[in-house]
């Protein structure tokens, strides 16, 4: 039986050539950034070279990168981050008002922070932690394909609006959101705009220049590098809390020992997806776009997403009257690795929240699968999906009480 | 590889479902949902007579929509039951359930009391059809079971 890994969205294989420049920091070279001595000023040079491999993917200064342990780590740095620096900051020079309910500004009013119904929990989870800190939240509406309409959050920022993070590409659906649109109001608004950008750095082009981005928040495991190793970009100028305090690395906003292993690893996939961004977006295109076409011929099944703004990678279907949690299962029989947003599936036994925006019912959202490609995802394991999927799915609905 | 998620038992029913089907003119049936992870179970029952004349469950089949416990866990009450009289079948609980499949994760356990609630449906489906006293456990279970697809209706308006 064939072992197919579809699961790439979840997280990748280490590409050989990163764990080759990995390795000479795993076995010997062990220095700590922060000491004086040769051991520890080789490690720090090296961190500074990975940092400006790093930012030039997406166009930054090496300055305005953060490592960071995880992507989740980076967008709770993002978010409560600026947040607390917005509500220290309105409380410059009124020391003997603090009594006031927190976190309000000089004027009394709430700080105010918008996000979309389609993010990533540890976005989403974050800023329900803020709002009961006393931020108030916007969390805007999709469309049925999963896009954030930007004249939305042109209508809701205010004067209380700090910050705008959006999901870059859905990491469930695939879904591209109009970045740039967004950063341009946020720009023209003065308001600072996130990124969860984890399924798109080095899968599509990111400038954060042009696309005005201020933060942006990218991993290496997901684009074939360590786990352990994460970065958040964060514009020269824009006001920001640590949300860990210590030894001061990282510019004092994340102190934590250097974990330069990861990091080289992060650095080194980075230069690869750079290099060969363009010619493997094309290949991973052309194999989606089988998968997709085929797939829906098979009766009662649909794409779920955007049927062009979406990433080269990440594929969403939903078939009816069966139940994803099952399909992954007889996939994972098959030799077939996917994932679901079923709610049988996951740990709170709801469906997924982002399937629930796009407008599915949890009927439907009960059916969907997840397969996601990447670099060695070949036409023949594409073959063998479209091969063992159909009969599967039929099976499934022979024992469904609902057949259409 | 192996996946270590289900134990070999309830992999055994998920891959080979025992039961699974309609039954044409059932006697009984019993339907469990739950709105919000969206399983959906339905038992049929054929009712008949033992040699000594007493009332079992001479068929019985499953249609499941959910995941590999839901289905397991279907599977697994129609073995359980069948061909029991109605008053042994009736002894069917959860953990009976979950004990024949070697034990389901606990998060999953939900799956096994799906099975036996649909099967308690089942009975009083029929004893009600036949205009029958209905025994206190069937009626007690069956008036939880309304109150919990209320509460689970309300939950669910939410998300419309």
């Amino acid at each position: 039986m064939p072992k197919i890994y579809f699961d790439y969205a979840a997280t990748t294989p280490i590409d050989p050539r990163v764990a080759k420049e990995m390795a000479s920091y795993v076995k010997g070279k062990f220095g700590n950034t922060m000491s004086l001595h040769s051991f520890g000023q080789e490690a720090k040079f090296v961190l500074e070279k990975s940092r400006e491999k790093v930012a030039a993917v997406i166009k930054a200064k090496p300055n305005e990168i953060i490592f960071t342990g995880s992507a989740t780590e980076s967008n709770n740095l993002a978010l409560k981050g600026i947040a607390f620096a917005a509500f220290s900051n309105a409380m410059v020079g009124q020391e003997n008002q603090r009594s006031r309910e927190f976190p309000t500004d000089h004027l009394g009013k709430k700080k105010h922070i918008i996000i979309s119904q389609i993010e990533h929990p540890c976005v989403a989870e974050s800023v329900d932690w803020l709002e009961k800190q006393g931020f108030e939240i916007t969390r805007l509406p999709v469309d049925k394909y999963g896009l954030v309409n930007y004249l939305d959050i042109e209508k809701a920022i205010k004067q209380e609006t700090i910050l705008v993070s959006t999901i870059h590409g859905s990491n469930e659906i695939g879904t591209i959101q109009p970045i740039e649109e967004i950063g341009k109001i946020c720009r023209e608004k003065n308001v600072y705009f996130h990124t969860d950008a984890s399924q798109c750095l080095g899968k599509i082009p990111i400038d954060v220049n042009k696309m005005n981005i201020d933060l942006l928040t990218a991993s290496s495991h997901k684009i074939y590098g360590p786990k352990g190793a994460a970065l958040l970009f964060i514009r020269n100028g824009v006001k920001i809390e640590p949300i860990l305090h210590g030894g001061g690395q990282e510019r004092g906003l994340r102190s934590s020992t250097i974990n330069l292993a990861a990091i080289v690893g992060f650095a080194k996939a980075c230069e690869i997806c750079d290099k060969e961004m363009k010619k493997e977006a094309e290949r991973l295109e052309k194999l989606r776009n089988i998968l997709i076409k085929e797939v829906i011929t098979i009766k009662e099944s649909y794409l779920n997403g955007h049927p062009e703004k979406r990433l080269p990678n990440i594929i969403n279907f939903r078939f009816s009257f069966i139940e994803g949690e099952s399909l992954a299962i007889q996939l994972d029989l098959k030799g077939v690795a996917v994932s679901t947003g079923s709610a049988c599936s996951s740990i709170k036994l709801e469906p997924s929240p982002i399937l629930l925006a796009i407008g599915l019912s949890p009927q439907e959202a009960h059916g969907s699968l997840r397969i996601s490609l990447g670099r060695w995802t070949t036409k023949k394991e594409i073959d063998y999906l479209l091969e063992v999927l159909p009969g599967i799915v039929e099976n499934l609905r022979k024992i469904s009480p609902f057949k259409g | 590889m192996e996946n270590n998620l289900y134990s070999k038992k309830v992999m055994e029913h998920f891959k080979k479902p025992h039961n699974y089907g309609r039954i044409e003119n059932a006697d009984g049936i019993g339907e469990i949902g739950n709105v919000v992870c969206g399983d959906l179970m339905k038992l049929y029952i054929k009712i008949g007579k033992n040699k000594k004349g007493e009332e079992i469950v001479g068929d019985i089949k499953f249609e499941t929509f959910g995941c590999v416990a839901a289905i397991s866990s279907s599977s697994a009450v129609t073995d359980l039951v069948k061909g029991k009289t109605i008053k042994e079948a009736l002894e069917i609980n959860s953990r009976k359930i979950a004990e024949t499949l070697g034990g389901l994760p606990p998060i999953k356990y939900h799956c096994s009391v799906l099975g036996a609630d649909a099967f308690l449906e089942a009975i009083y489906d029929y004893f009600s059809k036949n205009k029958r006293p209905i025994p206190k456990k069937i009626q007690k279970n069956h008036l939880r079971l309304k109150k919990e697809k209320k509460e689970l209706e309300e939950r669910y308006k939410q998300w419309r």
